[in-house]
């Protein structure tokens, strides 16, 4: 089943005193989760994704749009009939209850010719806490477990139901580094075994990228771009999605376009043929790994330092035209690049480098020479 | 001792000193004043010891008024105050607008005067041949007839006490209610409504247990303060208390140290020892039933 | 289901939250009532005139002819001034002493490092559990024999010290850095000159808090003072009510009771009005009534 907005808008009243009117939190949201899949809905904090994930699950009501779980509105319904599961990002596991407690909460509420029995509520309870492995913990209460356990428990909640959508709130902010690591694997191989629509918020764009089938982009409450994550990260289509995707992030620069040719700002040579973008400023957007030492190349910078990561190896320079301070490129080697000297030349991969205007930071292609996009 | 020693004893001195002068000494004499029969104010001498000053006041008919009087008053006071307090307490959870104003109206009792707004309640309550007094007027609406609740029968009087005591204690219970309820994570709430739990089983499966340690704490503290009731009694009834028939336990305690019955320190340390004894018995029967209910909740489904 | 299904179960949950909400209004609006109505006789009976009060065989809700006299009734039939000044004595007095006190105790418990410390706060913790019952008899019989009857230092005395408000000042003394300390004592500062320019100030909160408490604490006791004085030229006005209830003017004259009581119970209202905050966060931390 898949889920479709529709100009989904949520508006609230401004908050503090003094200040009067409303502050749009999601503003005319539109896009379609694909049937079975494993979307990030992934944006800077304040972006609106959680409003979503809300209205999504029926804890806030939408000012304005639509919300469709397969050919059903479900706008108005009420949470516990919409079928969603939900992970909160402190899992919100009720701590006087134990864990079988908690994972049969769900199924208590159920009434009239859904009633279950007491054995087929352990029974399904059990089922769940297998399939997320912590069926040994069933006895222990929240806070005798570890961070990553109550995480299961939590995800083992919201699926004893079956629901038709699973979302989870930040699901790996509350983990350390390497708990997180392994949980989001946990958390991808749970998905493809139950197959249920899952939505999951998160800032992060890496843990987005590597574990969904499909990444939502918001800003400020508005959609800045859908799609698969290499694409996405391929293609953006604004500044702002170039910007908030990819580590070490993209290296900006203030150039110009004349004639189908990039200039880099107070640079004289030409450093790209971008044939069919018109003439006047703009952000030229360089990926890391858009960087190609060539000692004849046109991109001149002042060498800062080398770092050697063992397979790659990141170079680390400055430019006058860039908005950063620094500027990091990922090269395959080091044998091109002596780290004495003072200055290091660069050719550009055509297509890792973005062209976005000035004015809204659209994305402004070009023709690419070769084929290979 | 080295200086720093010196220096920190000198900090604790005088609290120390007061501390031991009018609160460690006082606990120890009274047990022995307890003990001494027959003890003379005057020539500050007494014949005997043994327990003959128990004896005599468990054998005291005021006293055993008093005792009656205190454990109406706790069975009556400390469940309806607490059940009260935690109904208003969730009505004032579940609102937005007003809530600050109603809560420092709730408060008010506890800054007041017990004396002083107890003489209004006997005001209200009171029939004189002047007047039926306001709450009389009232129960006439409702086809009742006039009762002295000041100078009436005993169950009349018995009905103000409780009313005053609980008017008073309500500021403390939901304050502290109102806290408790208030630290409790709305992200539990939203988990229940995902599950359509109803308002009801939120309330008994969640919010109760969340806020139970504080429930606990207010039933003990409670217990403890109707037992040592005895201001509120003075307000309503005047400082008569025997012939009103509404002494307390405290109230006995006083009035055989000084007062009507005229100084029988003995008595008092005796009777102040029994509610002691009393009080400390309730307090631990209520921590093991709190603690085997905390425990059993765990197999309650 | 539908969408216009969910849109009319949703319409009906709210006319049913909507009906909730007004019934929580009313009863919470009830209770505001019970517990305001008696100020609100206590002020309109004081401002009925006594013969007026007297000829209302059916108690009216409003006075169309507001007096003041049964104030000065109040203040001139018995010396409720001398009430009034007494128990600012003793209130004032009190919690100066005991502020300063408790300070000490819980400085010398918080910072400064003396044998057997943790043993002596343990007792000291253990004199919470001490009911101040147990303890009148004797500190009655000490005051006596000390010749102390009738005089503010009888009264003050065994009131000075509350454990409680040890324990809470250590506490808050605890969680000033003792790097602050360390420092302090690097630059040369004594203890005393610490304790004074850098606890109190940052601890201050905690201060004015059980400065409040035993304010009032001091403003309403009663059952010390009703022991320890016979003498009117000491009584505080919690005695002075009870005075003037059992032999003075309340007896017959109630509009003139209403007042005094008014005149008592306002100055404890205001101090409420100005430090709502700190006397409701302090109460919370440790009540003195319930």
């Amino acid at each position: 089943m898949n889920i479709k907005l529709v100009g989904l808008t949520k508006r609230f009243p401004a908050r503090g005193k003094g200040t009067s009117g409303e502050v749009t939190a999601v503003d005319s949201l539109s896009f379609t989760v694909p049937d079975g899949k494993l979307v990030g809905l992934l944006g800077p904090s304040g972006c609106g994704k959680s409003t979503t994930l809300n209205m999504i699950c029926g804890l806030e009501t939408p000012t304005a749009g639509q919300i469709f779980f397969g050919e059903e509105d479900v706008t108005a319904a009420p949470p516990e009939l919409r079928g969603v599961g939900m992970v909160f990002q402190n899992y919100a596991l009720y701590p006087h209850l134990t864990v079988l407690q908690n994972i049969t909460f769900p199924l208590e509420n159920l009434k009239g010719d859904k009633k279950l029995s007491k054995a087929e509520m352990r029974r399904r309870a059990v089922e769940t806490a297998r399939l997320v492995q912590i069926e040994d913990l069933l006895d222990r209460k929240p806070r005798e477990l570890s961070g990553g356990q109550q995480q299961r428990v939590a995800i083992a909640r919201a699926l004893v139901k079956t629901p038709r959508v699973l979302l989870l709130d930040e699901p790996l902010s509350n983990l350390d580094a390497r708990l997180r690591l392994q949980t989001r694997e946990e958390i991808c191989k749970i998905q493809r075994a139950t197959g249920i629509t899952t939505i999951f918020v998160t800032h992060d764009q890496e843990e987005a990228m590597s574990i969904s089938d499909h990444i939502v982009v918001m800003k400020n409450g508005v959609l800045m771009q859908q799609g698969e994550p290499q694409q996405v990260y391929d293609d953006p289509a604004n500044l702002f999605v170039a910007k908030f995707l990819g580590t070490p992030p993209i290296n900006v620069f203030d150039a110009a376009v004349k004639g189908g040719k990039l200039y880099l700002k107070g640079a004289d040579a030409p450093v790209l043929d971008v044939p069919g973008v018109p003439d006047g400023p703009v952000w030229a957007g360089i990926r890391p790994e858009g960087f190609v030492p060539d000692g004849t190349g046109p991109v001149a910078c002042a060498l800062s330092r080398v770092e050697v990561l063992g397979r790659d190896v990141s170079i680390v320079c400055t430019h006058p035209a860039c908005q950063a301070d620094t500027i990091r490129a990922i090269i395959p080697s080091r044998n091109l690049v002596n780290a004495a000297d003072p200055t290091v030349h660069f050719a550009l991969k055509p297509d890792k480098v973005f062209l976005f205007d000035k004015a809204d930071e659209r994305r402004l292609p070009f023709a690419l020479s070769g084929a290979r996009r | 001792m080295d200086r720093s020693s010196r220096k920190a004893w000198l900090y604790l001195l005088p609290a120390a000193a007061l501390l031991a002068v009018f609160l460690v000494y006082p606990v120890i004499d009274v047990l022995i004043y307890s003990f001494e029969e027959g003890f003379n104010f005057a020539s500050q001498s007494y014949w005997g010891t043994g327990w003959y000053n128990y004896s005599y006041v468990l054998h005291d008919p005021y006293f055993l008024q008093a005792v009656q009087n205190t454990f109406v008053l706790v069975i009556i006071t400390v469940p309806v105050s607490t059940g009260l307090a935690l109904a208003i307490s969730a009505a004032l959870a579940s609102i937005r607008p007003l809530r600050n104003l109603y809560q420092t109206i709730y408060f008010l009792p506890y800054v007041t005067n017990t004396l002083a707004v107890g003489l209004v309640f006997m005001v209200l309550f009171q029939k004189t041949e002047y007047t039926d007094g306001l709450v009389n007027l009232m129960l006439r609406w409702f086809g009742a007839g006039p009762i002295d609740f000041i100078n009436g029968p005993h169950w009349a009087k018995m009905f103000v006490l409780c009313f005053y005591t609980i008017w008073v204690v309500m500021p403390f219970k939901i304050l502290v209610l109102t806290g408790a309820l208030a630290s409790v994570n709305p992200d539990y709430y939203k988990a229940a409504r995902v599950d359509g739990t109803s308002r009801t089983r939120i309330f008994f499966r969640i919010t109760l247990p969340m806020i139970a340690p504080m429930l606990v704490y207010l039933v003990i503290t409670g217990f403890i303060g109707a037992f040592k009731a005895y201001s509120d009694a003075v307000a309503l009834f005047g400082t008569d208390l025997n012939a009103a028939g509404m002494n307390t336990i405290v109230g006995y305690v006083y009035d055989m140290l000084y007062g009507d019955s005229g100084g029988y320190p003995s008595y008092a340390s005796a009777a102040a020892i029994i509610l002691f004894v009393i009080v400390l018995t309730i307090t631990c029967i209520n921590l093991l039933i709190s603690r085997r209910v905390s425990e059993g909740g765990v197999h309650i489904q | 289901m539908t969408h216009t299904e969910f849109e009319a179960r949703r319409k009906a949950a709210g006319r049913k939250s909507g009906f909730l909400k007004a019934l929580t209004y009313l009863a919470l609006s009830i209770w505001a009532v019970v517990v305001l109505f008696p100020f609100y006789w206590m002020v309109l009976t004081s401002v009925k005139s006594y013969s007026a009060y007297n000829s209302e065989y059916v108690p009216s809700f409003f006075t169309l002819s507001p007096t003041l006299d049964n104030y000065r009734q109040a203040f001139t039939a018995v010396p409720l001034g001398g009430y009034l000044l007494n128990t600012l004595i003793f209130a004032v007095i009190t919690t100066a002493v005991m502020v300063v006190v408790s300070t000490l105790a819980a400085y010398a418990f918080a910072r400064l490092r003396f044998r057997g410390r943790d043993f002596v706060f343990g007792l000291f913790l253990s004199m919470m559990m001490i009911p101040n019952e147990l303890v009148v008899i004797t500190n009655f019989v000490t005051i006596t024999n000390l010749d102390m009857r009738n005089s503010f230092p009888g009264l003050i005395l065994p009131s000075i010290t509350s454990v409680f408000y040890i324990y809470l000042l250590k506490e808050n003394f605890e969680q000033v850095p003792e790097e602050l300390y360390k420092a302090a004592k690097v630059d040369g500062t004594s203890d005393l000159k610490y304790l004074w320019k850098v606890m109190v100030p940052i601890c201050r909160p905690t201060i004015v808090t059980i400065t409040i408490l035993k304010l009032i604490e001091c403003w309403n006791s009663y059952v010390w003072p009703r022991l320890i004085t016979d003498d009117q030229a000491y009584f505080l006005v919690s005695n002075g009510i009870q005075q003037i209830r059992e032999e003075g003017f309340g007896r017959e004259n109630v509009p003139a009771m209403m007042a005094a009581v008014v005149v008592i119970s306002v100055p404890l209202v205001l101090l409420f009005l100005a430090f709502r905050n700190k006397i409701m966060e302090g109460a919370s931390r440790g009540g003195l009534k319930g």
